[in-house]
């Protein structure tokens, strides 16, 4: 219920300040689109790139997003009485996580089929390419709310946060890349999809508890 | 340096020590701004914290709300150490800080209702909403985005939380600032409806709001000398 009342607040916030949202999805079609131009529009080049520009490139939008999942709440004061609610703060957390991936792990999923088009990715590809965004999109999302928490105060916050999160978001890159490489040369794709899934399910209660412990630190 | 105990309300004489700390220490930044600090609240108590710039005032009402925790001491809730159940102290208080936690983007009762929403029902907290909006005179300005309010508008918004979800614990840190003269006789008055029902307030403030019956602790009386740290 009050879990509710925060994703909520936090939606209808962004929501209103509409910008934040298209900015997020134009970062990652711009930053894909680049590619193009500087290796040449050769389509089986373009083609046999595509699947991992288009996560590197979700990645690196996630990242530009993750300074507001907690920093306007921590700067007013929000953050502080978030705390005295009845809510454990991982509950806090998870529902900020929410409606971070609400806000730009959606988007990025509707984004990611439309780029691989300009990509040339086989027809094969697709269905794994949306496979592949709804088990990462999340795992992003929670991961990077543990970097986000870690540099709440810090100065040069944006630039510490890639540092802490982007080799974390490692091993998601590997095997998201990997699913829709297999699906283009045929192999099977549930190997990955297990492991992506499994990434998912341990980001799931351990990157509330860590960043929920990092804000426990930065309130002080 | 030793305790100064809270006087008890006239009324609620038969009423025990609800709110307590012992021997409190804080330390910030490697310097120990007070140490060996006790008090002690009773229900229908109130506390003020008196003292200069950066004697921390601001740090014991963080040490008293959780969010930072005491190099030392213990703070006891009903006789049981908060430690033991942070969560239930810390949704029965409310704390008002330096920061008003207002959003700009969203609108006077909007903002209001998604406080009063975290500790009451539905229904209760759209009634409740309404009642503190009316008392700190911002009734009329519910539908206006935050972001137009001024200052002391701020200030009352954020105070109207204290009116709009119950909590038998306010935590005060100079809650008068920016605030008209009106608008202060309106705070006091809830202090005192507040204490009337058996509420706990612990106020810092550089101004004498006239509340009546307080007791009082001088935070430069805990001050440790850096010769007196060696």
């Amino acid at each position: 219920m009050i879990w509710r009342r925060i994703l909520i607040r936090d939606l209808r916030m962004s929501l209103r300040q509409g910008s934040d949202l298209a900015m997020v999805v134009m970062f990652f079609v711009i930053t894909a689109a680049l590619f193009p131009f500087g290796i040449g529009p050769e389509p089986v080049i373009l083609a046999r790139i595509a699947a991992g520009i288009v996560t590197v490139c979700a990645m690196l939008a996630t990242l530009l997003s993750l300074d507001r999942m907690f920093l306007n709440d921590y700067e007013d004061g929000s953050l502080d009485l978030m705390t005295f609610t009845p809510l454990p703060l991982e509950a806090v957390v998870l529902a900020k996580v929410g409606a971070h991936w609400l806000l730009t792990g959606l988007p990025l999923i509707v984004a990611a089929p439309v780029l691989a088009v300009l990509f040339n990715l086989p027809q094969d590809g697709y269905a794994t390419l949306f496979a592949v965004m709804v088990l990462a999109t999340p795992t992003l999302s929670l991961i990077g709310a543990i970097g986000a928490s870690l540099t709440l105060g810090a100065r040069r916050a944006g630039v510490l946060v890639s540092v802490l999160v982007l080799p974390l978001y490692i091993p998601v890159l590997i095997f998201a890349a990997g699913a829709i490489d297999a699906a283009i040369m045929g192999f099977p794709v549930r190997p990955y999809l297990l492991i992506l899934a499994a990434l998912l399910v341990a980001a799931l209660p351990l990157a509330p508890w860590a960043s929920a412990a990092a804000l426990r630190q930065s309130l002080n | 340096m030793g305790a100064i105990d809270c006087e008890m309300m006239p009324s609620n004489s038969s009423s025990s020590i609800e709110f307590s700390g012992a021997g409190i220490r804080c330390i910030r930044g490697e310097r120990i701004v007070f140490s060996g600090l006790s008090f002690a609240v009773a229900a229908g108590g109130a506390l003020l914290l008196c003292g200069p710039n950066g004697s921390g005032k601001s740090s014991l009402l963080r040490v008293m709300a959780g969010l930072l925790p005491a190099a030392s001491g213990v703070l006891r809730r009903d006789g049981a150490d908060i430690r033991g159940d942070p969560e239930s102290h810390r949704a029965s208080l409310h704390y008002v800080g330096h920061l008003d936690a207002v959003k700009p983007v969203l609108s006077v009762t909007e903002n209001l209702a998604f406080w009063a929403g975290m500790r009451s029902s539905d229904r209760n907290a759209a009634c409740l909403v309404d009642g503190a909006l009316d008392r700190f005179g911002l009734a009329s300005l519910g539908d206006m985005p935050a972001r137009l309010l001024s200052a002391g508008q701020r200030r009352r918004l954020n105070l109207a939380r204290l009116v709009a979800s119950q909590a038998p614990l306010w935590l005060l840190d100079e809650p008068t600032v920016a605030l008209d003269a009106v608008s202060v006789k309106t705070m006091v008055g809830c202090i005192a409806d507040h204490r009337a029902g058996g509420g706990m307030v612990v106020l810092a403030t550089h101004t004498d709001l006239g509340i009546e019956a307080a007791s009082m602790i001088a935070l430069d009386d805990f001050f440790v000398t850096a010769e007196e740290t060696k």
